[in-house]
This record gives structure tokens, C-alpha cells and sequence, in this order.
């Protein structure tokens, strides 16, 4: 035991590593209002780099070439896709990062198996099979994800025959390979079957998930992400690495407890309920007695024009159209009018948490008039006109009203007791669910059939024209 | 590892982990996907540890490949290597370029 006298370098590194712990909570607790948003953000990557240089001076790094080229190539590789990415394609970039950083602590992990190869320690081993298992999961799982996301493969929720048993196969045999791994011998072979085994485990788990309920995925990838870190900090029995993976590993379960309450789906039901699994065209809405009214742009811009209170409502179809620019140049207008604007923003609209606010920062609209489904929904009652831009399930009041509806028990936001409402859309075609929306046929309801960013340029010029 | 580090690590871990919930229940729905960025880029703290593992030169296991001795637990570290770097620069990158965009009303 050393005095207290004798500072060692490793303790001066473990102190840095508090320091950076501390920044990285303060960091999250600066996110707790958007005016402070961008301190904490710095904050957190200063306590990164402090990580870093501190852990340069480790007594166990020998050479630094390779460090070198790591660092350099993933700083070149990181900045370039932060930049060039557009805000709306963040999901998919999200995704991704959660996925490298999941397979980053994989890799430690089979590393140090390599290492550690005739240990006759279980602990290690329990906790390589562990890291590895989350760590590969999240990288395969993330990657399917992406391509879903970017809309490489089909977004639709992919079944095939004994998807669940093929599952719980590929699980179990995860499960029974790393037990022989810890209790029985060290072999490469097995260790390389089960790496194999759990990145096939990740696509099997995403693959049948459809494109609507990625909030949910991309949280839980987020989670997981964080909780390999975590076991990777146990097993380099590193403090900095197990605070930060668990801090990670809240933030991702919290989104996702967040995005399934808004579903009203549990978690499993997620997983493993194939969602979206029905093709949109197949279940097509049953139209024999119901009455649609289409509109047209010019009525569309009267209405707002002359209205008082109206409220915007984005879903996935404002980012798929990239309209959100768009929606601000109208509210400006509108607002120049004297029309009081707001933004109805749902939890699970978009593809991730949090997606139509990025949107609509992105086009400038200030975030204090973005309101949350608990925060606005009592205000649609005094509201003229609703406008429902690329949004379905969402707004549909049978998971309010018809408890045989799919839906049904799902938090909406209550457009349909607007005066008017005018849905944004190209065509009548159900949302993710397959279920048809009563919304559509209501007699205060409007459709408007145009994709959204053309549709709202024509009703733009049309203020413009004729109405200031 | 002995068990009193376990159990002191383990410590560490669940009483994070509140203090994670703690602090994350408080972002409002407004920041929740610079939250997940910047969370992600925090979960990439393990580049520390890939730092360590690619800064070894440990002979054990090596592999013969065109002449050319290489470490697998050295390539395996210089992969998480830059996996990690990726994702921590990339991640904290993205967050700002996120939160930049975030403006109160009426200052346009």
C-alpha cells in the first residue's frame, strides 16, 4: 500500500478520469434546457479529451504508432460524416455511431480474450462473453437498422418462417458456447463462433422490426451501447468506462421506456410483434360509404390566412419530403398576419426521439413553440385550423375512441377537435400500423393530396399572391 | 480482480446508474435526439480502453500474414480504436451541430 505521499502517474490518470466523469454529468445536466444545451456538449467532449491525454501517459502503452494512425483516421472519418450529414437522415447516423461504439468495446473485449487466453479466471471470460454478446449485438443490429433507416433494405417489418425459433436458437447456442468458454476451456474456435453467432443475433433482432418503431430500436441500441462500455469497465476494471456506460445505458432505456409508453406497446411487443408487417396496399382503406373531401392549395391558404390559432402537426412524411423549411417560410407569413403558430410535436413522430425537432431547429422555428402532446393537446379545442403534415397514426382518434382498433390505448394528439383540420399527404394510404384513419372522413377534415414540400409551396405562393 | 474491487465497482455501477436517471429525466422531449448523440458519443469512453489495448506489444498471439508479424490483439485494438474515435468525434461533432440550431423565439 502506498502512503498517500506517493502520487503515483496511475493516480494522477484516475483523477483526471473523476474529473472527466464529473464533466460528463454536468454535461447531461446542461441538456436540461436548450439555452444551455451547447456548454454541456463541450463540457462532455472536454472531459473526453482529458480522458484521452491522461490515458496516453498509461504505463502499459508501449508504442504509439498505432495509436496515432487510430486516432487520426477516426477523427477524419468521424468529423467528415458529422458534417456532411443532413439533419433529416440524423436517425440513421445515430444508428451508426451507436454501432461503432458498441463494436469498439467488443473489440476491446475479444482483444484482451486473446491476452487473457490461459487465465484460469471465470470472472474475465464471464465478462468478455458479456461484452461481446451487447457489443456485437448493437454493432449488426445498428447496421440493419441504418440500412432500414437510409432505406437500403425495405422498412417494412421482414418475416420469415420460424423467425422467433430461429431467434432463440442463435440465443441459446450464444448462451451454452460462452458457458463452455468460462467454465470449461479457453478454445479460439468456439470464442470466433460465438462473435459470429452474435452479430448474426443483431440482424435476426432488427430485421423484423418495421421503419415506424425505430425510435424504439435506436434507443435500445443507444442503451446497449452504453451498457457494453460499462462491462467492458468491468472487465478493464476501469471506473470511468462503468460511470459513463451506465450513465449512456439510462439515457437509452429512459427514450425507450419513453417511445414504447407513447405506443402504448411493451417493449417485447416491439421486438418481437412484427409491426408493420402487412403491406400498406394489401389492407387498403375500405371506401364504400365514407366520404372523402379533397381540397385544394387556394382553400387551404384562405383558411389559414384569415385564421386565428392554427397548429402544425409534422410526422415521418415532413422529413421523407424535407419540408421543413418550407413549414417556416408559411408560419412566417402567416405569423406576419398576425396568426398565432404552433407546433404539435408527438413522441414517436419521425424516426427517432426527438427527430421533428431537429426538423423544424433546423429551419430556424424557435423551440418554444414546439409543444409536447401532454403540453398542447388540450388547446386543439381552440383551434382553427389543424395542419397534419406527413403524420397518421398519430393523429388518429380511434386509438382514442374504438377500443377494436389496433391502436387503441395509444396517446394522440386530439387534431380532430380543431375546427378544421387539413392533412398534408400524397395519397389516402394507411399509416405504418395498416389501420385507415377516421380522421381522413370527419367532416371538418380536409385532404390535401401533394407531397408535402410541393404542396406547401403552392399554398406559400398563394399567400403571397393574393392574400397579403 | 478480487471481490472487494467487484463489489466496489459494482457500487460504482448501480449508484451511476441513478444518477443517470436522475439527470436524463430531466432533458426535455425537445433535446431528446441531441441527447441520444451526445449520450452515444459519451458511451464512447471505451476509447480508453482501446487505447490501452492498441498501445501494447504483447507477442503472445501473433499471426504470420505476407511476412509481416502482426498482433491480432494489436489489430483488434487498432479497430476499436478507430471505431471509438468515430464515434466520439463524431458523435460530439454532430450534438453541436444540433444544439447550434436550437433558438428561443423573437430573436431571430
Amino acid at each position: 500500500m502506498n502512503s498517500l505521499m506517493d502520487i503515483t502517474m496511475n493516480d494522477i490518470i484516475q483523477l483526471v478520469y473523476l474529473i472527466a466523469a464529473i464533466a460528463f454529468m454536468l454535461g447531461i445536466k446542461y441538456l436540461s434546457s436548450p439555452s444551455t444545451a451547447r456548454k454541456g456538449n463541450l463540457f462532455a467532449s472536454v472531459g473526453m479529451l482529458l480522458a484521452i491525454v491522461a490515458t496516453l501517459f498509461n504505463e502499459n502503452i508501449i508504442s504509439y504508432e498505432l495509436i496515432v494512425v487510430g486516432l487520426i483516421t477516426g477523427s477524419l472519418i468521424g468529423v467528415v460524416l458529422a458534417k456532411k450529414v443532413q439533419m433529416t437522415a440524423m436517425p440513421q447516423m445515430v444508428a451508426i455511431f451507436n454501432g461503432f461504439g458498441g463494436s469498439a468495446s467488443a473489440l476491446i473485449a475479444s482483444a484482451e480474450f486473446v491476452n487473457l487466453s490461459n487465465t484460469p479466471d471465470k470472472f474475465p471470460i464471464l465478462m468478455i462473453s458479456l461484452s461481446v454478446l451487447i457489443g456485437f449485438v448493437t454493432f449488426s443490429g445498428s447496421i440493419i437498422a441504418f440500412l432500414k433507416l437510409q432505406e437500403l433494405i425495405s422498412g417494412r417489418a421482414i418475416i420469415y418462417p420460424f423467425q422467433k425459433t430461429i431467434t432463440a436458437i442463435c440465443f441459446i447456442s450464444i448462451i451454452a458456447l460462452s458457458s463452455y468458454l468460462i467454465f470449461s476451456t479457453t478454445s479460439t474456435i468456439a470464442f470466433i463462433i460465438v462473435i459470429s453467432l452474435c452479430l448474426l443475433l443483431g440482424i435476426l433482432l432488427v430485421v423484423p422490426i418495421g421503419g415506424a418503431d425505430m425510435p424504439v430500436v435506436v434507443s435500445l441500441l443507444n442503451s446497449y451501447s452504453g451498457l457494453a462500455a460499462a462491462v467492458t469497465g468491468f472487465l478493464l476494471n476501469n471506473l470511468l468506462l462503468v460511470i459513463s456506460g451506465s450513465l449512456v445505458g439510462a439515457a437509452g432505456l429512459i427514450l425507450t421506456t419513453i417511445m414504447t409508453k407513447a405506443m402504448n406497446r411493451s417493449l417485447v411487443n416491439v421486438i418481437f410483434g412484427n409491426f408493420g408487417a402487412t403491406d400498406s396496399s394489401d389492407s387498403g382503406p375500405d371506401d364504400t360509404d365514407k366520404i372523402v373531401r379533397s381540397t385544394s392549395f387556394e382553400e387551404v391558404a384562405i383558411l389559414l390566412a384569415y385564421a386565428d390559432r392554427v397548429i402544425f402537426v409534422p410526422g415521418y412524411g415532413l422529413a421523407v419530403a424535407q419540408a421543413q423549411h418550407q413549414v417556416r417560410e408559411l408560419a412566417d407569413l402567416l405569423e406576419s398576419k398576425g396568426v398565432d403558430i404552433r407546433y404539435a410535436i408527438h413522441p414517436v413522430a419521425g424516426r427517432m426521439p426527438g427527430h421533428m425537432n431537429v426538423l423544424l431547429a433546423e429551419a430556424n422555428i424557435p423551440y418554444d413553440k414546439l409543444y409536447d402532446l401532454d403540453d398542447i393537446n388540450d388547446s386543439f379545442d381552440n383551434t382553427d385550423v389543424s395542419v397534419v403534415i406527413g403524420a397518421n397514426d398519430v393523429i388518429n382518434p380511434a386509438a382514442r375512441d374504438t377500443p377494436s382498433s389496433p391502436l387503441y390505448g395509444m396517446p394522440i394528439l386530439n387534431v380532430d377537435k380543431s375546427r378544421s383540420v387539413v392533412v398534408l399527404k400524397r395519397s389516402m394510404s394507411p399509416g405504418f400500423a395498416g389501420v385507415d384513419n377516421d380522421l381522413f372522413y370527419m367532416d371538418n377534415t380536409m385532404m390535401f393530396f401533394r407531397d408535402a414540400k410541393d404542396g406547401l409551396n403552392e399554398i406559400i405562393s398563394e399567400v403571397k399572391d393574393n392574400l397579403l | 480482480m478480487n471481490e472487494i474491487e467487484l463489489i466496489f465497482i459494482l457500487y460504482v455501477f448501480v449508484l451511476a446508474i441513478f444518477v443517470g436517471f436522475e439527470l436524463i429525466t430531466k432533458v426535455p422531449p425537445t433535446l431528446h435526439t441531441p441527447l441520444m448523440s451526445g449520450a452515444n458519443a459519451i458511451s464512447g469512453i471505451t476509447i480508453i480502453g482501446a487505447l490501452i489495448v492498441s498501445g501494447q506489444t504483447n507477442n503472445d498471439a501473433t499471426l504470420s500474414l505476407f511476412g509481416i508479424t502482426i498482433n491480432i490483439a494489436t489489430i483488434l485494438g487498432l479497430f476499436a480504436l478507430i471505431f471509438a474515435t468515430i464515434n466520439v468525434v463524431g458523435g460530439f461533432t454532430v450534438t453541436d451541430r444540433m444544439l447550434q440550431m436550437f433558438k428561443k423565439g423573437n430573436n431571430r
